[in-house]
């Protein structure tokens, strides 16, 4: 089956002091190729345990990750991974970053050099593709990090609070951006994120997963990520439905988080 | 155009009398302790007053030539002429041109570096490899672990005596002691550069594709030089200490025996010198690495 499946996924951590930590419960999922789907729950929910198995950097304690069909074993170029920050390499100028996966994949040198052209272009980072990356802002590095991922063509890119560090404006640019390479590139995306309004904004489908177990308690499909491709992100923030879907969220992740605190089991 | 009218002169900004933009623009301030200001000025102050004091006591006659040498043996007021001696500065002229002990005294000076650069060599070529393995590798980990973390708290000079039984005083044995010193500084340098990848960045570079050598050669090796770097800067600074006490033990070149030879005839004037050149040589290292790592790894601590 075409598309990212995620079956009866369930993860149990076993602590060092013999306890146990169910991440994941039973999360099932099917993304269609092309599609974006954004994460949100509150903290320590799995959504950072979800991605690193769907990524193959976890092996899930049951079920299975699957993409197109195939079995997700470990890491993959096909699945590629936006961090939220700290993962570019910074022994390596703003180019080097992002032909990383290609030139490790031996692909030809004026291949490469033309891809990157072209990436840095679209992150607007042309003029610095010689500079170091611990010279950029915080901003300027991200967009490094989503054109390194874009530059190895995956199938499926996976983001975890890509934009968590950014500040308010910045993160207004970086959505639109995230929309333009999505529409423009047709990859399926998932993107974990803490800011409602963000993926709202963004997520053509949204899941709001629940802790303890982690599990998806709900899920909507929304109309505003393919209004926003070229349409105004202040209008589309204002519309009476915009914002009652966002109360109902907030409300709904309220409602957990007090129950967390209010259960009073610490840890 | 900029305005220059009100720049200070990059004399003025050595010094610390005064900032420029680069200076004023960093602002963490704890008191006077701003780091901002090199303070430069106070330093000449310290070295100029100290100089002085050596040459007032010097004219005085105050200091007694067996303890503390005068600054130059001819403004020394001596009891008699005839038993006048050199100073600091005309021996350390005489040295330079005569040298000591028929040995010139650059070739003492390039001997003991020499030692020092040899034994750390051997010990990084040794150290890194033994380091990444344990980093790695659990069973490199578990195999070495006792061994390292016995012989860690052993001064090196303590291994003297047995080097010596083994090797001798030779040259080999020298080299063999700073070796082991340089060793072990590098194998938890590197162990330690290894260890301190972000999971993230391994994580990135997997998912792009990158297979295990490449993570290691592309990720890990350059994560970890600024920690080998650092180590390399510790075990030079240790092996100088090192060496110059070997010498002092058992040799018959390089600063350390010099000064050990010059005691025996109470030439204070080249302990003295010994021991100040000791000191420019150990300085003179950690500025040089320090300037290597701000050129080779301009990266470190911007991850
Ligand atoms: N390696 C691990 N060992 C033990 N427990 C873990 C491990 N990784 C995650 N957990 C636990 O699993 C749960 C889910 O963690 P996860 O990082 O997926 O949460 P999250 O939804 O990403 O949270 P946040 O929004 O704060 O990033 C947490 O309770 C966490 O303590
Ligand atoms: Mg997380």
């Amino acid at each position: 089956m075409d598309g990212l499946s995620i079956d009866d996924v369930s993860m149990v951590f076993t602590l060092p002091n013999g306890g146990e930590v169910h991440a994941l419960e039973d999360v099932s999922l099917h993304l269609k190729p092309g599609e974006l789907m954004a994460v949100l729950g509150p903290s320590g929910c799995g959504k950072t345990t979800l991605l690193n198995i769907i990524a193959g950097f976890l092996a899930p304690t049951s079920g299975q990750a699957l993409l197109n069909g195939r079995l997700v074993t470990g890491p993959h170029k096909e699945r590629g991974m936006v961090f939220q920050q700290g993962a570019l390499f910074e022994w390596m100028t703003v180019a080097e970053n992002v032909s990383f996966g290609p030139r490790m994949g031996g692909a030809p040198r004026p291949e490469i050099a033309e891809k990157v052209e072209h990436l840095l272009g679209i992150v607007a980072l042309r003029e610095f593709a010689d500079k170091p990356v611990y010279q950029l802002s915080g901003g300027m590095q991200q967009r490094v990090a989503l054109a390194r991922c874009l530059a190895n063509d995956p199938d499926v890119i996976l983001m975890d609070e890509p934009l968590g560090a950014l500040d308010a404006l910045t993160r207004e640019k970086m959505q639109g951006l995230v929309l333009k390479l999505w529409k423009e590139t047709g990859r399926t995306i998932i993107l974990i994120t803490h800011s409602v309004e963000e993926a709202l904004f963004l997520g053509e489908r949204l899941v709001v997963m629940a802790p303890r177990p982690g599990r998806i308690h709900k899920e909507y499909t929304l109309p505003f990520a393919d209004q926003g491709v070229d349409g105004d992100a202040r209008e589309i923030k204002v519309q009476p439905e915009f914002i009652s879907t966002r109360e109902e969220i907030l409300s709904m992740i309220w409602e957990m988080e007090e129950e967390i605190m209010g259960g009073g089991e610490a840890g | 155009m900029a305005d220059h009218r009100n720049q200070p002169s990059a004399l003025a900004i050595w010094l610390g009398i005064a900032d420029n933009t680069f200076t004023r623009q960093k602002t963490v301030k704890f008191g006077d302790a701003s780091a901002v200001n090199s303070g430069r000025l106070w330093s000449i102050v310290t070295v100029v007053v100290l100089i002085v004091a050596w040459w007032i006591a010097t004219v005085g006659g105050i200091l007694d030539p067996i303890y503390w040498p005068p600054l130059d043996g001819s403004l020394y007021p001596w009891d008699n002429p005839n038993r006048a001696r050199p100073g600091v500065v005309d021996r350390f002229v005489s040295l330079m041109v005569e040298g000591y002990r028929n040995v010139p005294l650059w070739e003492h000076i390039w001997t003991s570096v020499k030692r020092v650069l040899l034994g750390v060599c051997f010990g990084a070529l040794v150290g890194i490899p033994l380091g990444f393995a344990m980093g790695l590798n659990s069973v490199a980990r578990g195999l070495l672990d006792p061994v390292v973390e016995f012989i860690r708290p052993i001064p090196p000079l303590a291994l003297i005596p047995l080097v010596i039984l083994w090797l001798g005083i030779d040259e080999v044995a020298k080299t063999f002691l700073l070796f082991l010193a340089a060793l072990f500084i590098m194998l938890i340098a590197a162990r330690a550069g290894v260890n301190s990848v972000r999971i993230s960045k391994v994580h990135a570079a997997y998912s792009l594709g990158a297979s295990r050598t490449q993570v290691l050669r592309h990720v890990i090796l350059p994560n970890a030089l600024p920690e080998i770097f650092t180590g390399l800067r510790t075990s030079m600074g240790v092996c100088w200490g090192t060496l110059v006490a070997a010498e002092l033990v058992a040799a018959d070149q390089g600063v350390g025996s010099m000064m050990m030879i010059a005691k025996n005839f109470l030439q204070t004037d080249v302990v003295v010198i010994g021991i100040i050149i000791i000191g420019a040589i150990g300085f003179a290292i950690e500025m040089l690495m320090r300037v290597l790592e701000g050129w080779l790894i301009p990266w470190k601590g911007k991850g």
